[in-house]
């Protein structure tokens, strides 16, 4: 298996007669060598940028929507209220999603690390496909399922929603499963052979126990990740009543907060109207970004004991 | 790798339960993307049947018509996503030297996280950002200083209303690509071996002349690859872009009028199709996106060759 870390490069050495031959005077070089860490620092400072251009921008707006009743009140019309309902919505469609797709991605994440021997065939052909369907476009994974369950139940509801996302959440709960078992050290497995444990009690006791904080950390990201899909919800889950709680997702549409800010936007008669978007927004991303920067601290922590 | 005793066949029967279970977990993940294909391909029969490959050049969009051609989206998608890569590939290569050779381990530390940060803002928020905000200002400010300059080039033409257009799409695209860029190929300099760079230092070579004549040679093929993936991601991307493209099927020569792409066409349309024909179509058009997308990350992985570049997507 190749990996970045592990990657050979003799086949690919560079042309030694080439750049690296000095030609021309020590001053003209260093000037260039300086222009480009210039224009590398400058690349950094206006990636950092753009982040903190569109956070400043949502919690700017974002704020002045903010309220107790804000988070605590069910949404009316389209355009008032507040957004508790949204928020539940989306809690109880993710939720779903991460039950149907957490479970099955640690599952293959294992039969791919840990019952298929190096250069296995159908290891390379299953990591291929999730590599796939992780770079599918959302709104085409959408369709899928609404060609899958919603033509079949000639109805819109969270469920479909719901497994559109674990679709979306699937390969990358398998990947960050399949590489926190790479970091898994190879004694302990032989250990728990050399006593003679079945293979199961020592994924169970051993090896699951080993890796379980990159794997809750991939299970976060993927969550995150999902939070905030509007695509699959826009083809699958756009019909419902946007002012009532909806816990059931099955046969019924439920509201989130991706299509609530949709909503929003698409009947707003002016820029005052917007400021529920703009709390919703608000909110989300605070739970992304958290999320994210939590997820980011225990992989490093996890990582660090683990000495990957 | 650790190694031989992975391959263990399963004996005991708990093992050959968990086994079995493992198998079907990944059984049900290669049966997801057939399923995705069959679903779409059989949807979209109606369309395929009607106009054939046709379809692909054709630039009419009229559901009240029942004629539909893609190709006003194809422009569209390429024309975006063309724009979003032109502009972030360079910077995410720039943004990937400054974290791995050139930054102080502690700017390191907190740079990259906050690059990475950006991939992390959900398309909803972005787009809605961009319409609100980011559209007015590019509607007033760079459009009109490009037209005044570039204004002999038919693409630059003069600016409209709204600033929703295409190429208000591809600068939204840039934002969402860069930080994919940025990231797989930091971890690509990363992989070079201390060795060859300090050898090149050794022979007097300046950081720039190691970037050129070590790092960048030894990992182009990954930086393709890490491209392509951002590419990827441009062509799928609907919300955003539905959001600030401005919703017009129509091929224009100036960039700054309103367009539509693949899959915001879907995401604006889908909702309240007009006839049978106008589904099938969007599923025609979907189908379209699939075979696009799959094509990239293939590409992807075979111009990758040694380079795992996906592996680094998952975290």
């Amino acid at each position: 298996m190749t990996s970045v870390s592990e990657a050979p490069v003799a086949d690919a050495l560079p042309d030694w007669s080439g750049p690296l031959t000095p030609s021309g005077n020590l001053r003209r070089r260093a000037a260039v060598n300086r222009l480009v860490e210039v224009a590398a620092i400058a690349a950094a400072a206006i990636g950092v940028a753009m982040l903190v251009i569109v956070v400043t921008s949502v919690v700017s707006h974002g704020a002045k929507a903010l309220s107790f009743s804000f988070l605590t009140t069910n949404t009316v019309g389209v355009l008032g209220g507040g957004i508790a309902n949204d928020l539940l919505g989306t809690a109880v469609v993710v939720g779903l999603a991460a039950v149907i797709a957490v479970p099955i991605g640690i599952l293959t994440g294992l039969y791919v690390s840990e019952m298929t021997g190096p250069g296995s065939r159908t290891a390379g052909a299953l990591k291929l496909a999730l590599d796939l369907m992780q770079g599918l476009p959302t709104i085409v994974v959408g369709l899928f399922i609404y060609g899958l369950i919603v033509i079949a139940q000639h109805k819109e509801s969270g469920f479909a929603g719901a497994v559109a996302l674990s679709i979306v959440m699937l390969p990358l709960v398998a990947r960050s499963t399949q590489e926190v078992l790479l970091l898994v050290p190879g004694s302990l497995r032989e250990a728990a052979d050399a006593l003679g444990v079945d293979r199961w009690r020592a994924i169970r006791g051993v090896i699951l126990p080993a890796a379980m904080g990159g794997i809750v950390t991939g299970s976060i990201l993927a969550i995150a990740r999902a939070a905030g899909e509007t695509a699959p919800l826009l083809i699958c889950n756009s019909i419902f009543n946007p002012n009532v709680t909806q816990l059931n997702p099955f046969g019924h549409g439920v509201p989130t907060i991706p299509m609530y800010i949709l909503g929003v936007f698409n009947n707003a008669t002016g820029p005052e109207s917007l400021t529920g978007a703009w709390g919703a927004a608000f909110v989300l991303l605070a739970v992304i970004l958290l999320a994210n920067i939590g997820a980011r601290l225990m992989l490093a922590r996890s990582r660090a004991r683990m000495g990957g | 790798v650790a190694g031989h005793s992975r391959a263990r066949q399963p004996t005991g029967i708990g093992d050959r339960v968990l086994f079995g279970l493992c198998a079907l977990a990944a059984l049900l993940a290669g049966i997801t993307l057939v399923g995705i294909a069959y679903q779409i391909i059989h949807n979209a029969h109606p369309a395929i049947s009607r106009f054939g490959l046709g379809f692909l050049w054709h630039t009419t969009w009229a559901p009240n018509f029942k004629i539909f051609g893609a190709g006003a989206l194809l422009y569209g998608t390429a024309v975006t996503s063309l724009l979003a890569l032109i502009l972030a590939a360079p910077l995410g290569i720039a943004i990937a030297l400054y974290l791995s050779m050139i930054a102080p381990p502690p700017v390191r530390a907190v740079v990259g996280p906050l690059v990475e940060m950006l991939a992390a803002i959900p398309s909803i928020i972005i787009g809605f950002w961009g319409v609100i905000v980011f559209a007015p200002f590019i509607q007033r400010h760079v459009e009109p200083a490009l037209h005044n300059v570039l204004g002999f080039v038919p693409l630059f033409g003069p600016p409209e209303t709204t600033g929703l257009s295409l190429f208000t799409a591809g600068l939204v695209l840039t934002m969402m690509v860069l930080p994919i860029i940025a990231s797989l190929s930091r971890d690509l300099f990363l992989t070079v071996p201390q060795d060859l760079r300090e050898g090149a230092e050794a022979l007097g070579a300046t950081r720039w002349e190691v970037i050129r004549g070590v790092v960048l040679p030894t990992t182009a093929s990954g930086v393709v690859a890490a491209t392509l993936l951002g590419l990827g991601r441009a062509l799928g991307e609907a919300i955003a872009v539905l959001l600030v493209a401005g919703d017009l099927v129509q091929i224009h020569a100036s960039l700054f009028q309103p367009g539509a792409t693949m899959a915001s066409l879907i995401g604006t349309q889908f909702i309240g199709p007009v006839n049978t024909l106008h589904v099938a179509s969007m599923f025609y058009v979907a189908g379209l996106l699939l075979v696009i997308g799959l094509a990239t990350s293939l590409l992807a992985r075979v111009i990758a060759g040694r380079f795992d570049v996906q592996r680094a997507l998952a975290r």
